[in-house]
């Protein structure tokens, strides 16, 4: 059975964050909200190129999903993409039953995975070797959930959530580079920048 | 029953069995009259009677999350989204939440707001219970925040309201704390 579920995995190409984030990024014309993970995976977002809708967290470990899941609850009419890494989401795995259970249409989860902790020194998670991030999120409950095997597939994985009947996760293999940027580390502004974006304060 | 919850004015006694004030029917009304409509929790016995009447107020978005983290991701996503949250959790579950407070709520001046079912105290049968009760003020007075033990009933409309309105205003988190005194606890017996 671990063969089977392995093998979607094992066929998708080995990608990279920061191309796949910039495609995402490039699509983007209706003002959607980008939450993007810890470390790498919103260094990435800010090299793609600073929006007032990206949410880039700077702690708190796993909460990319669920930072989402509130946004795509409070504003049901905007589509909500999350990013997030694999060893940020096995802190929070429990989440993906919540927003499964509450099954917010308006929400797209990227799960980039290379199987390391890459930016405290590449050690491998406890899952590289055995787990299934997105047969893990089936089972979960996220039915439509899948394996991008290649750029074309993630793309048009992206292009599909945006008029899905419930949430999407996606699951993409990347290598193991550090991000192409440092996003500026100024939670106060990046939550009012981010309320601005969403259209729920006006600047100063 | 809670000993806060006997009245002594014979007025108050008639309020009393005309509609019974109880700590729980104050929450549920501070909360509808500041607007917070998404109340994610992780259970607690003395919350049963307070999760049970928010999920059949049409008024609320509630649920279940996995664990307390979870839920002040939750909140705090919605609030930036619009849409005002409180999450309810026992001591035990507040004690995990260092790290998300340290990095996400203070940092970014979320007002977050969290009922807190104190276990630990006042009859704990639990060690591990009672120990883990002692880490929640420290916690909390070392990140300088906000909190506020309710114990008597005739005072708690006034803190929860109070500090909700100031969390909001100030942007910053608050702790109210749910007293055995306020609320009867869970006792060995149950």
């Amino acid at each position: 059975m671990n063969t089977a579920i392995n093998l979607p995995a094992r066929n998708t190409k080995v990608m990279n964050r920061f191309d796949l984030t910039s495609r995402l990024i490039k699509k983007l014309e209706h003002e959607e909200a980008v939450v993007g993970g810890i470390g790498n995976t919103n260094f990435d977002l800010w090299a793609a190129g600073h929006r007032p809708q990206n949410f880039y967290m700077l702690g708190s470990m796993g909460l990319a999903f669920p930072i989402a899941l509130g946004v795509a609850l409070a504003q049901p009419k905007r589509r909500i993409f999350a990013l997030e890494g694999d060893g940020s989401l096995l802190m929070q795995l429990g989440s993906l039953s919540t927003i499964a259970t509450l099954a917010p249409k308006n929400l797209t989860m990227v799960v980039m995975d290379n199987g390391v902790y890459q930016i405290t020194g590449a050690q491998p998670t406890p899952a590289a070797a055995v787990a299934d991030i997105v047969a893990i999120a089936i089972a979960s409950g996220l039915t439509n959930s899948a394996w991008a095997a290649d750029e074309e597939d993630f793309e048009r994985l992206i292009d599909q959530s945006m008029s899905a009947a419930g949430p999407t996760l996606i699951g993409v293999r990347i290598d193991d580079k550090p991000g192409v940027g440092t996003t500026r580390r100024d939670p106060v502004q990046i939550r009012e920048r981010f309320m601005h974006g969403m259209g729920v304060r006006e600047p100063l | 029953m809670a000993v806060a919850e006997v009245q002594t004015s014979p007025q108050a006694a008639q309020e009393k069995t005309s509609q019974e004030i109880t700590w729980h029917g104050i929450v549920l009304q501070t909360l509808k009259r500041n607007d917070i409509r998404l109340v994610p929790y992780v259970p607690d016995r003395v919350l049963t009677t307070l999760i049970k009447n928010i999920h059949a107020d049409p008024f609320f978005t509630t649920f279940p999350t996995a664990r307390e983290e979870e839920a002040v991701g939750i909140v705090s996503g919605a609030w930036m989204g619009g849409m005002r949250g409180a999450v309810l959790m026992q001591t035990s579950g507040f004690a995990t939440l260092a790290n998300v407070l340290a990095s996400l709520a203070i940092p970014y001046q979320i007002p977050l707001i969290m009922f807190v079912s104190e276990r630990g105290t006042l009859g704990e049968f639990n060690y591990g219970q009672s120990l883990v009760c002692r880490t929640m003020r420290p916690v909390l007075d070392s990140l300088a925040m906000e909190h506020h033990t309710c114990t008597r009933l005739e005072e708690f409309e006034f803190i929860a309201d109070r500090s909700i309105k100031q969390a909001i205003t100030t942007q910053a988190p608050v702790a109210l704390i749910l007293s055995p005194l306020l609320t009867g606890g869970k006792t060995f017996d149950k």
